[in-house]
């Protein structure tokens, strides 16, 4: 639950929640283009430490550490089977720059989920179903995209509901061997499923006599505009793209271990 | 049966559900916990059986702190009936349904059976056993969910407001029902918004308001008392408010029940 809270939306004003989710798109595509391009340690620790400025500015510290503890697990899975893949490779034995290399690509993978979390923390749904729109998509998708994320925490508030439920009924989730485990949720499961199913079908039918699709163009109560700061951004993401490129083409980058004179 | 000693509770998020609670629910008695949304009620029952354990504070069920086992052992003891039984219901037939708990607490196949069918009569559901839960009505539904926890005999019965989305003859039946579990010695807490099926009922009332217990007492002082109602968002039983609309012709203030009421008139207007 811990990765979902940190990528729910929070709901505070702030130069970053102001900005176009399509910027900020932007944004995240040139973070998402430069951690690729890169295998070594230094430049994405650069790249991780350059969007803490925007984690702060954004005033969303809090849940941004959550959604890098949730995705500490995965990250070290990252970092266990490149070590373990190094280690058997190079014939049982593990140099520093191994345990570089391992690094790096744990650090790569928390620079993506940094700028996802950054993205989603401060993009409302209803904005992000407005860009998607103003990107010429048939509203039909946005609206069932948009109506997708919002009801996440629905659903997972209902989980816990039904999970308490069962619960008090005497069932014991962590009980028995692996297969029985997974056994165990069925009665999870299958009411979480129903629930979502009856709560589709209710809402076509409220949205159907609220007269949605009667009109073929529909009008919006917000409207996107670009303003001076997504100018910025987007200065800032075509610097970001320009200086990683050259970097990684022109400068030798440096190992770490090297600098540390191992 | 039920002691809570000092009981703080704060939602993950920060917002402080209970403050300082302190009761004791003894063995065999009627509660009726009311109060007005987002009182704390449902937060304060999820102790009873440990779903929600204390920020601070304790609470013990039978002289054991609920800290200490897991939901499964107190749920054994407690039996917890939510308000929306769609939240529990995922078998195939009804008779599996109230089979599940009892597979759980791990009863032998002959008293499981005769649990089952015990269960299905009480709450006439024998009719629908090899029915799909999901094929019944709302109310049908309910009471499945409602054998589904008695078939285990729980010594304590909580319910989550019980009445919703019954019609009125069901409200009647369910009444009566829990009046004879708790005259056969269950202890019983319902949690409600229903003044008058509480009124009817007569149990021990404990109202809240934001996240503390205001009142305590039989439901002749409780529901009667307008300042302390208006201040929970309960209204008054209706008969309680015709004799304190006309208390100029000195009745009582403090009837809350149908019975009492039409003994009092009777009485008056000399008829018989
Ligand atoms: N899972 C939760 N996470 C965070 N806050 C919660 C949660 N559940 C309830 N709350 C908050 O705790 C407070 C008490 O809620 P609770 O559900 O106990 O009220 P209630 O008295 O049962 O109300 P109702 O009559 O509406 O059922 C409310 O302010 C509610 O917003
Ligand atoms: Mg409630």
């Amino acid at each position: 639950m811990s990765v979902f809270d940190g990528l729910k939306f929070r709901g505070i004003s702030s130069p970053i929640h102001m900005l176009d989710p399509r910027i900020k798109f932007f944004y995240v595509c040139s973070i998402f283009v430069v951690a690729i391009i890169f295998f070594e340690l230094l430049p994405l620790l650069v790249l991780f430490l350059f969007q803490i400025p925007f984690v702060i500015l954004a005033r969303v510290q809090k849940e941004w550490i959550r959604s890098l503890r949730g995705a500490a697990f995965l990250a070290s899975i990252i970092f266990g089977t490149n070590i373990l893949f190094r280690f058997i490779y190079a014939g049982y034995t593990l140099t520093a720059s191994d345990v570089e290399y391992a690094s790096a690509m744990t650090l790569r993978f928390i620079a993506l989920v940094e700028s996802f979390s950054i993205f989603f923390l401060t993009t409302s749904p209803d904005h992000l179903g407005l860009a998607l729109e103003k990107s010429h998509i048939p509203y039909e998708f946005c609206f069932a995209f948009t109506t997708a994320v919002r009801f996440v925490p629905v659903l997972a508030e209902e989980a816990q509901t039904i999970m308490d439920a069962q619960k008090a009924r005497g069932l014991e989730l962590e009980k028995g061997n692996f297969l029985r485990r997974i056994r165990n949720y069925i009665p999870i499961l299958i009411p979480l499923i129903i629930s979502a199913i009856r709560r589709s079908l209710e809402l076509a039918e409220a949205m159907e006599a609220r007269a949605w699709g009667a009109i073929e163009k529909r009008t919006n109560l917000y409207t996107l505009k670009m303003k001076r700061n997504d100018y910025l951004l987007v200065l800032v993401s075509i610097a970001v793209i320009i200086v990683g490129i050259f970097v990684k083409i022109y400068v030798s980058v440096p190992t770490i271990s090297n600098l540390l004179g191992f | 049966m039920i002691e809570i000693k000092d009981l703080w509770f704060t939602y993950p998020n920060g917002v402080e559900a209970l403050r300082n609670i302190s009761l004791e629910i003894r063995k065999g008695e009627f509660v009726a916990i009311m109060g007005q949304n987002g009182a704390g009620k449902t937060t304060l029952i999820k102790h009873f059986n440990g779903l929600l354990k204390p920020s601070k504070g304790a609470v013990l069920v039978d002289g054991v702190n609920t800290e200490s086992v897991s939901v499964a052992k107190l749920a054994r003891k407690v039996g917890f009936i939510f308000q929306n039984p769609d939240n529990q219901l995922f078998c195939e037939t009804v008779e599996d349904e109230i089979a599940f708990a009892l597979k759980n607490f791990g009863f032998k196949e002959a008293p499981l059976k005769r649990r089952v069918t015990w269960a299905l009569n009480l709450l006439g559901l024998m009719e629908y056993r090899k029915a799909s839960p999901f094929m019944l009505s709302g109310g049908e539904r309910k009471r499945v969910a409602l054998a589904s926890v008695l078939a285990w005999d729980p010594q304590v019965v909580v319910m989550d407001e019980p009445t919703i989305g019954q019609d009125y003859s069901q409200k009647e039946k369910l009444r009566q029902f829990i009046i004879q579990l708790n005259t056969q010695g269950k202890t019983v807490v319902v949690v409600t918004h229903d003044v008058e099926f509480v009124s009817e009922c007569n149990p021990r009332v404990i109202l809240m308001s934001g996240g503390r217990i205001v009142a305590d007492g039989i439901g002749k002082d409780v529901l009667t008392d307008v300042e302390l109602l208006t201040q929970a968002s309960v209204v008054l039983p209706q008969v309680t408010e015709i004799f304190m609309g006309i208390k100029d012709l000195e009745f009582p203030l403090d009837v809350i029940d149908l019975y009492e009421a039409k003994e009092l008139l009777l009485k008056r207007l000399g008829g018989k």
